[in-house]
């Protein structure tokens, strides 16, 4: 079974060990996505730590729930809950986008376990979300699909017609969390090209909606209960977040969008993280 | 008379068959499958047929969905819209990972007649053969679709097959054994073959006859599947008759064409002409006549023919 981390502290606390791998990880990389997947961070460690039934020793265990990372770019976070998860060892997040490593620059299932399917090119998960919550209801099962997508993401329009076929199919059994951290790399979505009311397009494509604290631990685990609880509809979960969360040089820095942490980035991130944790 | 029937109505009637065989077998249609014949499943299972309506992109993710959750998905629309709509979904999220989903597009090439060239596919072929892991596979008639459909249900990984609206001749009979990238010598010759796929087999054999009468010794293979190619069965048509023409009912870029020449060209150059759709669209009109505008008549492929023997070496 998944690491047992069922206390909100120490949910916390483990959410404060991902971003720092995070940042890491990213450092030594010397290139990949920074702000999204600092962002991200206590959503994912909500769901591989405490709402997500999955087994690291064997990846396939058909029982699983399923979680797809459709903003394919914050990799980090998703190879960082892997490997704390103990998916494969934590040796390995260094050579995240190195040659050779299974630690692709956007995740890829073919590489590595535990990634249920590559993703990068943004506004398709969801539609595979939808597909894999069909053959779920199909087989009357009980695993559960989690979709986590960007905010920005949602200016694809396909994320629309999943989200049409969501409701028309009453995929109670998948949820979304849309990482409404406001900013994609030109700049601020709402500058770019306006994405709100998120919680009214999704309410109105018949989905139910949950607007939260996406870094408050307890509101992401109630949203996730309460999704689970919701029966005949998907829901959404839109999660009101900070682009870079957690370290001050990169909270809400829309250069940090692409940028890996420098040298001295790093120290001073991991300084502040570390005196959270 | 010869018998006539659409690949796609084998392609339902053979869809239904293997969904009756294996209850993984799902399909999925873009509200076209009345035209795609995906309806004759879907009546039957309606708990595995799904309708995702006017949005081609959607139709690859949810396929593609449904596979990793282990179902056999059978998604359809024209092939122009598989294709060219849905080209990214299918590249990422389907032949990236290297899902099991099967695309079997519809009202391919100019044979679609009246719709015109907004709804021709002449790409088709060429957009989906560069995809890596991507099998392409375009059957002659109604037979060798139903075979073709048939070993889908045992034949792991993304694969595209690529059917027709007109009715078109039907060559095979119940005895021919499809195998997934293996040529089928027709008829061998030692002047030049004719390397054909699709609509264009039954007109290559027609040619091949005539050319006879005159004293041409032509061969045909149809080479049903494009990708991954019989490289092997090209090398020895190309060596056995010294010329080869190729025909198909698509854009002379990218598709079966290209793929022949790919392989003579570095194995064993002999004289090639193609014979395909001269970079341009299609346009409204019935089938026969546009096959005649565009060049792909048994009598077009006489020509060829002769053009690829005159042009082979004299020898001394």
């Amino acid at each position: 079974m998944a690491l047992a981390v069922d206390s909100i502290k120490g949910l916390a606390r483990m959410a404060c060990t991902i971003r720092m791998d995070i940042v890491e990880m990213l450092n030594k990389a010397g290139s990949g996505h920074t702000g999204g997947s600092l962002s991200a961070a206590d959503i994912v460690t909500a769901l591989y730590f405490h709402k997500m039934r999955h087994r690291p020793s064997d990846p396939k265990w058909p029982e699983r729930d399923r979680f797809i990372l459709c903003k394919g770019h914050a990799a980090p976070v998703l190879y960082a809950a892997l490997a704390r998860s103990g998916y494969f060892p934590l040796d390995e997040l260094k050579t995240l986008r190195r040659f050779g490593s299974r630690l692709q620059g956007h995740p890829d299932s073919r590489k590595l376990p535990g990634v249920e399917i590559s993703t990068g090119s943004l506004g398709q998960g969801l539609s595979v979300s939808c597909g894999l919550a069909l053959s779920g209801k199909m087989d009357a099962a009980s695993w559960r699909v989690y979709a986590l997508l960007g905010d920005g993401e949602l200016q694809e329009g396909q994320v629309w017609e999943a989200a049409m076929a969501a409701a028309h199919y009453g995929l109670d059994n998948l949820t979304a969390i849309i990482d409404n951290n406001g900013l994609q790399i030109d700049g601020a979505c709402s500058e770019v090209m306006c994405v709100d009311s998120i919680p009214d397009k999704f309410a109105s494509f018949g989905w139910d909606t949950i607007s939260i604290d996406g870094h408050n631990m307890e509101e992401i685990i109630d949203a996730l209960d309460r999704a689970q609880a919701h029966k005949g509809r998907p829901t959404a979960i839109i999660a009101r977040t900070i682009k870079g969360k957690g370290c001050s040089l990169f909270e809400g820095k829309v250069e940090y969008h692409g940028t890996p942490p420098s040298d001295k980035e790093l120290e001073a991130a991991l300084k502040e993280l570390g005196g959270g944790k | 008379m010869s018998n006539k029937v659409a690949t796609r109505e084998a392609y339902g009637k053979a869809l239904l068959e293997l969904g009756r065989k294996n209850p993984s077998v799902v399909a999925l249609d873009a509200d076209l499958s009345g035209s795609t014949k995906t309806k004759v499943f879907g009546k039957e299972f309606p708990e595995r047929f799904f309708n995702v309506g006017i949005a081609e992109q959607n139709l690859m993710g949810i396929a593609a969905g449904l596979s990793l959750g282990g179902k056999i998905p059978f998604a359809s629309t024209f092939a122009v819209f598989a294709t060219g709509r849905a080209w990214e979904q299918i590249r990422q999220s389907i032949c990236y990972p290297g899902l099991n989903v099967k695309i079997v597009a519809s009202h391919a090439g100019i044979t679609v007649g009246e719709d015109g060239g907004s709804h021709q596919s002449v790409e088709d072929i060429s957009l989906m053969r560069t995809i890596p892991g991507m099998t392409v596979i375009v059957p002659a008639d109604g037979v060798e679709t139903s075979k073709a459909i048939m070993a889908m249900g045992e034949y792991a990984g993304p694969t595209y097959i690529r059917v027709g609206r007109a009715k078109t001749e039907v060559i095979y009979d119940d005895s021919y054994g499809f195998r997934v990238g293996k040529a089928n010598v027709l008829k061998k010759g030692s002047d030049v073959t004719v390397i054909a796929c699709g609509v264009m087999v039954p007109e290559a054999l027609r040619a091949a006859e005539e050319l006879l009468a005159e004293g041409i010794s032509a061969g045909v293979i149809n080479m049903s599947t494009i990708k991954p190619l019989d490289a092997d069965a090209v090398i020895e048509a190309a060596k056995g008759s010294g010329a080869i023409v190729t025909a198909e009912e698509h854009s002379i870029i990218g598709g079966l064409g290209s793929a022949v020449a790919e392989v003579i060209s570095e194995a064993c150059p002999v004289p090639l002409v193609r014979l395909g759709i001269k970079d341009v669209f299609g346009t409204s009109g019935k089938p026969d006549d546009l096959m005649e505008k565009y060049g792909l008549t048994a009598s077009d492929i006489k020509k060829a023919a002769k053009e690829a023997v005159a042009k082979k070496p004299r020898k001394v």
